[in-house]
Protein backbone atom coordinates (compact mmCIF):
# COMPACT_ATOMS: atom_id res chain seq x y z
CA UNK A 1 0.00 0.00 0.00
CA UNK A 2 1.12 3.26 -0.69
CA UNK A 3 1.16 6.23 1.51
CA UNK A 4 2.11 9.83 2.14
CA UNK A 5 4.49 9.79 4.55
CA UNK A 6 4.79 13.21 6.67
CA UNK A 7 7.91 15.11 5.92
CA UNK A 8 8.79 15.94 9.71
CA UNK A 9 8.28 12.11 10.88
CA UNK A 10 11.59 10.76 12.52
CA UNK A 11 13.16 8.48 11.35
CA UNK A 12 12.99 6.34 14.60
CA UNK A 13 8.95 5.86 13.95
CA UNK A 14 9.64 4.16 11.04
CA UNK A 15 12.23 1.86 13.06
CA UNK A 16 9.12 1.79 15.37
CA UNK A 17 6.81 0.68 12.86
CA UNK A 18 9.22 -2.09 11.58
CA UNK A 19 9.61 -4.18 14.60
CA UNK A 20 5.90 -3.62 15.47
CA UNK A 21 4.77 -4.67 11.85
CA UNK A 22 7.38 -7.26 12.43
CA UNK A 23 5.53 -8.78 15.67
CA UNK A 24 2.23 -9.36 13.64
CA UNK A 25 4.20 -11.22 10.99
CA UNK A 26 5.82 -13.63 13.78
CA UNK A 27 2.85 -13.85 15.43
CA UNK A 28 0.77 -15.09 12.61
CA UNK A 29 3.21 -16.96 11.67
CA UNK A 30 3.94 -18.75 14.57
CA UNK A 31 0.15 -19.19 14.73
CA UNK A 32 0.25 -20.66 11.35
CA UNK A 33 2.45 -23.55 12.14
CA UNK A 34 0.81 -24.11 15.67
CA UNK A 35 -2.26 -24.50 13.74
CA UNK A 36 -0.81 -26.75 11.06
CA UNK A 37 0.91 -28.73 13.77
CA UNK A 38 -2.83 -29.36 15.76
CA UNK A 39 -4.69 -30.27 12.40
CA UNK A 40 -1.89 -32.76 11.58
CA UNK A 41 -1.92 -34.16 14.78
CA UNK A 42 -5.64 -35.50 13.18
CA UNK A 43 -5.47 -35.34 9.82
CA UNK A 44 -2.35 -37.71 9.96
CA UNK A 45 -3.21 -39.76 12.84
CA UNK A 46 0.33 -39.28 14.71
CA UNK A 47 -1.00 -39.85 17.97
CA UNK A 48 -3.82 -41.47 19.23
CA UNK A 49 -5.95 -41.62 22.29
CA UNK A 50 -4.81 -39.68 25.65
CA UNK A 51 -1.46 -38.61 24.04
CA UNK A 52 -3.17 -37.01 21.34
CA UNK A 53 -5.33 -35.04 23.30
CA UNK A 54 -2.91 -33.96 25.83
CA UNK A 55 -0.60 -32.55 22.45
CA UNK A 56 -3.50 -30.41 20.95
CA UNK A 57 -4.15 -29.11 24.62
CA UNK A 58 -0.59 -28.07 24.77
CA UNK A 59 -0.69 -26.87 21.04
CA UNK A 60 -3.79 -24.76 22.04
CA UNK A 61 -1.87 -23.09 25.05
CA UNK A 62 1.06 -22.22 23.57
CA UNK A 63 -1.16 -21.05 20.25
CA UNK A 64 -2.95 -18.87 23.10
CA UNK A 65 0.18 -17.34 24.71
CA UNK A 66 1.61 -16.73 21.00
CA UNK A 67 -1.84 -14.36 20.46
CA UNK A 68 -1.56 -12.67 23.67
CA UNK A 69 1.76 -11.64 23.33
CA UNK A 70 2.19 -10.65 19.41
CA UNK A 71 -1.55 -9.67 18.70
CA UNK A 72 -2.49 -8.45 22.11
CA UNK A 73 0.88 -6.90 23.28
CA UNK A 74 0.91 -8.86 26.42
CA UNK A 75 4.35 -8.88 28.09
CA UNK A 76 6.51 -9.70 31.67
CA UNK A 77 7.43 -6.15 31.60
CA UNK A 78 6.98 -4.71 35.29
CA UNK A 79 5.76 -1.51 34.47
CA UNK A 80 2.31 -2.80 33.29
CA UNK A 81 1.47 -5.70 34.97
CA UNK A 82 -2.09 -5.01 35.49
CA UNK A 83 -3.40 -6.60 32.28
CA UNK A 84 -1.38 -9.92 32.62
CA UNK A 85 -2.49 -10.08 36.38
CA UNK A 86 -6.06 -9.42 35.24
CA UNK A 87 -5.58 -12.67 32.59
CA UNK A 88 -4.02 -14.76 35.37
CA UNK A 89 -6.54 -13.91 37.73
CA UNK A 90 -9.29 -14.71 35.08
CA UNK A 91 -7.47 -18.00 33.59
CA UNK A 92 -7.90 -18.95 37.51
CA UNK A 93 -11.12 -18.60 37.76
CA UNK A 94 -11.54 -20.52 34.69
CA UNK A 95 -10.09 -23.27 35.53
CA UNK A 96 -12.30 -23.58 39.03
CA UNK A 97 -15.42 -22.85 37.10
CA UNK A 98 -14.37 -25.59 33.89
CA UNK A 99 -12.95 -28.33 36.49
CA UNK A 100 -15.54 -27.73 39.24
CA UNK A 101 -18.02 -28.37 36.53
CA UNK A 102 -16.66 -31.37 34.82
CA UNK A 103 -15.90 -33.10 38.00
CA UNK A 104 -19.33 -32.68 39.05
CA UNK A 105 -21.60 -33.69 35.67
CA UNK A 106 -19.04 -36.13 35.47
CA UNK A 107 -19.84 -37.71 39.13
CA UNK A 108 -23.50 -37.16 38.41
CA UNK A 109 -23.36 -38.92 34.91
CA UNK A 110 -21.33 -42.14 37.18
CA UNK A 111 -23.90 -41.57 39.72
CA UNK A 112 -26.94 -42.09 36.99
CA UNK A 113 -25.61 -45.05 35.08
CA UNK A 114 -27.76 -47.80 35.58
CA UNK B 1 6.84 13.92 30.54
CA UNK B 2 7.65 10.64 30.44
CA UNK B 3 5.18 8.08 29.78
CA UNK B 4 5.34 4.82 29.85
CA UNK B 5 5.56 3.05 26.30
CA UNK B 6 3.12 0.63 27.02
CA UNK B 7 0.01 1.69 29.26
CA UNK B 8 -2.77 -1.53 27.84
CA UNK B 9 -2.89 -4.24 26.45
CA UNK B 10 -2.63 -4.12 22.27
CA UNK B 11 -1.32 -1.32 20.07
CA UNK B 12 -0.10 1.42 22.16
CA UNK B 13 0.32 5.39 20.70
CA UNK B 14 3.22 6.54 22.98
CA UNK B 15 5.45 7.85 19.91
CA UNK B 16 2.61 8.96 17.59
CA UNK B 17 0.29 10.84 19.92
CA UNK B 18 1.25 11.17 23.67
CA UNK B 19 -1.89 12.91 24.28
CA UNK B 20 -3.96 9.73 22.58
CA UNK B 21 -1.53 7.34 24.52
CA UNK B 22 -2.38 9.13 27.95
CA UNK B 23 -6.06 9.26 27.29
CA UNK B 24 -6.27 5.48 25.90
CA UNK B 25 -5.08 3.71 29.08
CA UNK B 26 -8.77 3.99 30.83
CA UNK B 27 -10.67 3.43 28.53
CA UNK B 28 -8.81 0.60 27.27
CA UNK B 29 -8.21 -1.09 30.77
CA UNK B 30 -11.61 -1.06 31.49
CA UNK B 31 -12.61 -2.66 28.29
CA UNK B 32 -10.05 -5.20 28.99
CA UNK B 33 -11.71 -6.12 32.09
CA UNK B 34 -15.01 -6.73 30.39
CA UNK B 35 -13.50 -8.99 27.77
CA UNK B 36 -11.97 -10.70 31.09
CA UNK B 37 -15.62 -11.19 32.01
CA UNK B 38 -16.43 -12.26 28.50
CA UNK B 39 -13.92 -15.06 28.83
CA UNK B 40 -15.64 -16.40 32.24
CA UNK B 41 -19.48 -16.65 29.69
CA UNK B 42 -16.79 -18.84 26.84
CA UNK B 43 -15.69 -20.75 29.73
CA UNK B 44 -18.80 -21.99 31.48
CA UNK B 45 -20.26 -22.48 28.04
CA UNK B 46 -16.98 -24.48 27.20
CA UNK B 47 -16.91 -26.55 30.30
CA UNK B 48 -21.04 -27.30 29.62
CA UNK B 49 -19.85 -28.53 25.74
CA UNK B 50 -17.13 -30.47 27.57
CA UNK B 51 -19.81 -32.43 29.72
CA UNK B 52 -22.47 -32.52 26.98
CA UNK B 53 -20.10 -33.67 24.38
CA UNK B 54 -18.79 -37.05 26.01
CA UNK B 55 -22.52 -38.01 28.77
CA UNK B 56 -25.11 -36.12 26.35
CA UNK B 57 -25.02 -37.64 22.89
CA UNK B 58 -28.38 -39.84 23.76
CA UNK B 59 -29.45 -41.15 20.80
CA UNK B 60 -27.85 -38.60 18.50
CA UNK B 61 -24.86 -38.44 16.32
CA UNK B 62 -21.47 -37.95 17.69
CA UNK B 63 -19.02 -35.43 17.06
CA UNK B 64 -16.43 -37.47 14.95
CA UNK B 65 -19.93 -38.27 12.92
CA UNK B 66 -21.46 -34.65 11.89
CA UNK B 67 -18.00 -32.44 12.25
CA UNK B 68 -15.81 -31.07 8.91
CA UNK B 69 -12.40 -30.52 9.93
CA UNK B 70 -11.38 -28.97 6.84
CA UNK B 71 -14.26 -26.49 6.81
CA UNK B 72 -12.71 -25.87 10.46
CA UNK B 73 -9.34 -25.45 9.14
CA UNK B 74 -10.44 -22.91 6.65
CA UNK B 75 -12.45 -21.20 9.49
CA UNK B 76 -9.22 -21.16 11.22
CA UNK B 77 -6.91 -19.15 8.56
CA UNK B 78 -9.86 -16.82 8.30
CA UNK B 79 -9.79 -15.88 11.41
CA UNK B 80 -6.14 -15.54 12.02
CA UNK B 81 -5.92 -13.52 8.49
CA UNK B 82 -8.79 -11.21 9.38
CA UNK B 83 -7.03 -10.75 13.44
CA UNK B 84 -3.77 -10.24 11.27
CA UNK B 85 -4.86 -7.41 9.11
CA UNK B 86 -6.73 -6.08 11.85
CA UNK B 87 -2.98 -5.60 13.41
CA UNK B 88 -1.59 -3.59 10.21
CA UNK B 89 -4.89 -1.37 10.27
CA UNK B 90 -4.43 -0.48 13.64
CA UNK B 91 -0.54 0.45 12.27
CA UNK B 92 -1.65 2.46 9.33
CA UNK B 93 -3.79 4.00 12.25
CA UNK B 94 -0.50 4.90 14.24
CA UNK B 95 2.02 5.74 11.86
CA UNK B 96 0.15 7.32 8.95
CA UNK B 97 -2.89 7.81 9.69
CA UNK B 98 -3.75 7.79 6.36
CA UNK B 99 -7.21 7.13 5.87
CA UNK B 100 -7.34 5.30 2.44
CA UNK B 101 -5.02 2.61 3.67
CA UNK B 102 -6.61 1.76 6.87
CA UNK B 103 -10.36 1.39 5.64
CA UNK B 104 -9.08 -0.57 3.27
CA UNK B 105 -7.19 -3.07 6.10
CA UNK B 106 -10.65 -3.02 7.97
CA UNK B 107 -12.41 -3.92 4.43
CA UNK B 108 -9.91 -7.05 4.10
CA UNK B 109 -10.57 -7.91 7.90
CA UNK B 110 -14.27 -7.33 7.37
CA UNK B 111 -14.55 -10.01 4.67
CA UNK B 112 -12.34 -12.22 6.27
CA UNK B 113 -14.93 -12.28 9.60
CA UNK B 114 -17.87 -12.03 7.05
CA UNK B 115 -16.58 -15.15 5.04
CA UNK B 116 -16.01 -16.85 8.86
CA UNK B 117 -19.37 -16.23 9.77
CA UNK B 118 -20.93 -17.25 6.19
CA UNK B 119 -18.77 -20.49 6.67
CA UNK B 120 -19.83 -21.15 10.30
CA UNK B 121 -23.64 -20.57 8.78
CA UNK B 122 -23.23 -23.10 5.82
CA UNK B 123 -21.11 -25.41 8.48
CA UNK B 124 -24.76 -25.64 10.55
CA UNK B 125 -26.79 -25.90 6.95
CA UNK B 126 -24.75 -28.93 6.41
CA UNK B 127 -25.08 -30.57 9.77
CA UNK B 128 -29.41 -29.94 10.09
CA UNK B 129 -29.73 -31.06 6.10
CA UNK B 130 -27.06 -33.87 5.76
CA UNK B 131 -27.32 -35.36 9.35
CA UNK B 132 -30.16 -33.81 10.79
CA UNK B 133 -28.43 -32.56 13.77
CA UNK B 134 -30.01 -29.99 14.85
CA UNK B 135 -29.87 -28.51 18.44
CA UNK B 136 -32.92 -29.90 19.84
CA UNK B 137 -31.52 -33.21 18.68
CA UNK B 138 -29.22 -34.15 22.07
CA UNK B 139 -27.31 -32.26 24.71
CA UNK B 140 -24.43 -32.27 22.61
CA UNK B 141 -25.49 -30.61 19.69
CA UNK B 142 -27.61 -27.96 22.16
CA UNK B 143 -24.16 -27.30 23.26
CA UNK B 144 -22.23 -27.32 20.48
CA UNK B 145 -24.83 -24.69 18.53
CA UNK B 146 -24.54 -22.86 21.74
CA UNK B 147 -21.03 -22.58 22.26
CA UNK B 148 -20.03 -21.33 18.36
CA UNK B 149 -23.75 -19.59 18.05
CA UNK B 150 -22.41 -17.14 20.94
CA UNK B 151 -18.63 -16.85 19.38
CA UNK B 152 -20.46 -16.49 15.86
CA UNK B 153 -22.89 -13.78 17.03
CA UNK B 154 -19.55 -12.08 19.21
CA UNK B 155 -18.40 -11.99 15.17
CA UNK B 156 -21.23 -10.80 13.75
CA UNK B 157 -21.59 -7.91 16.55
CA UNK B 158 -17.89 -6.89 16.31
CA UNK B 159 -18.40 -6.80 12.10
CA UNK B 160 -21.76 -4.24 12.58
CA UNK B 161 -19.29 -2.68 15.00
CA UNK B 162 -16.24 -2.47 12.41
CA UNK B 163 -18.63 -0.80 9.66
CA UNK B 164 -20.09 1.78 12.35
CA UNK B 165 -16.28 2.74 12.90
CA UNK B 166 -15.33 2.52 8.92
CA UNK B 167 -17.68 4.93 8.79
CA UNK B 168 -16.68 7.20 11.64
CA UNK B 169 -13.38 6.77 10.38
CA UNK B 170 -14.49 8.03 7.29
CA UNK B 171 -16.64 11.42 8.70
CA UNK B 172 -14.43 12.40 11.20
CA UNK B 173 -11.48 11.34 10.16
CA UNK B 174 -8.65 10.15 13.19
CA UNK B 175 -10.08 12.22 15.76
CA UNK B 176 -8.83 10.86 19.39
CA UNK B 177 -12.35 9.33 20.29
CA UNK B 178 -12.70 7.35 17.27
CA UNK B 179 -8.91 6.07 17.39
CA UNK B 180 -9.32 4.91 20.85
CA UNK B 181 -12.88 3.06 19.50
CA UNK B 182 -10.71 1.57 16.83
CA UNK B 183 -8.11 0.05 19.08
CA UNK B 184 -10.96 -1.53 21.70
CA UNK B 185 -12.38 -2.59 18.38
CA UNK B 186 -8.67 -4.57 17.85
CA UNK B 187 -8.52 -5.71 21.53
CA UNK B 188 -11.67 -7.12 20.84
CA UNK B 189 -11.63 -8.70 17.13
CA UNK B 190 -8.55 -10.25 18.89
CA UNK B 191 -9.84 -11.66 21.65
CA UNK B 192 -12.43 -13.68 19.31
CA UNK B 193 -9.70 -15.49 17.94
CA UNK B 194 -7.65 -16.61 20.71
CA UNK B 195 -11.40 -18.27 22.00
CA UNK B 196 -11.84 -19.54 18.69
CA UNK B 197 -8.06 -21.35 19.27
CA UNK B 198 -10.48 -22.69 22.53
CA UNK B 199 -13.38 -23.80 19.76
CA UNK B 200 -11.02 -25.69 17.27
CA UNK B 201 -8.99 -27.79 19.33
CA UNK B 202 -11.68 -28.60 22.23
CA UNK B 203 -14.74 -28.88 20.26
CA UNK B 204 -13.62 -30.03 16.64
CA UNK B 205 -10.37 -31.83 16.77
CA UNK B 206 -11.05 -33.42 20.33
CA UNK B 207 -14.33 -34.14 18.99
CA UNK B 208 -12.67 -36.05 15.72
CA UNK B 209 -10.06 -37.64 17.51
CA UNK B 210 -11.97 -39.43 20.84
Amino acid sequence: MSNRVPADRLPAAYEEERRERLSYVIGLVLALALTAGAFAVVWLDLLSGGAALAVLGLLAFIQAVVHLRFFLHIDLERSHRDDLMLILFTVLILLIMVSGTVWILYDQHIRMMP
Amino acid sequence: MSLSERLHPGINLAGTDPEGHEAAEEVLFGFWIFLMSDLVLFAVLFATYAAMSVQGIAEGPGPAQVFDLTAAFLETLLLLLSSFAFGFALLAMKYRENRRSVLAWLLATGILGIAFVGMELHDYYVMVTAHAATPQTSGFLSAYYLLTGTHALHVSSGLVWMAIMAIQIAVFGFDKRVKLRLMRLALFWHMLDVVWIGIFTFVYLFGVTS
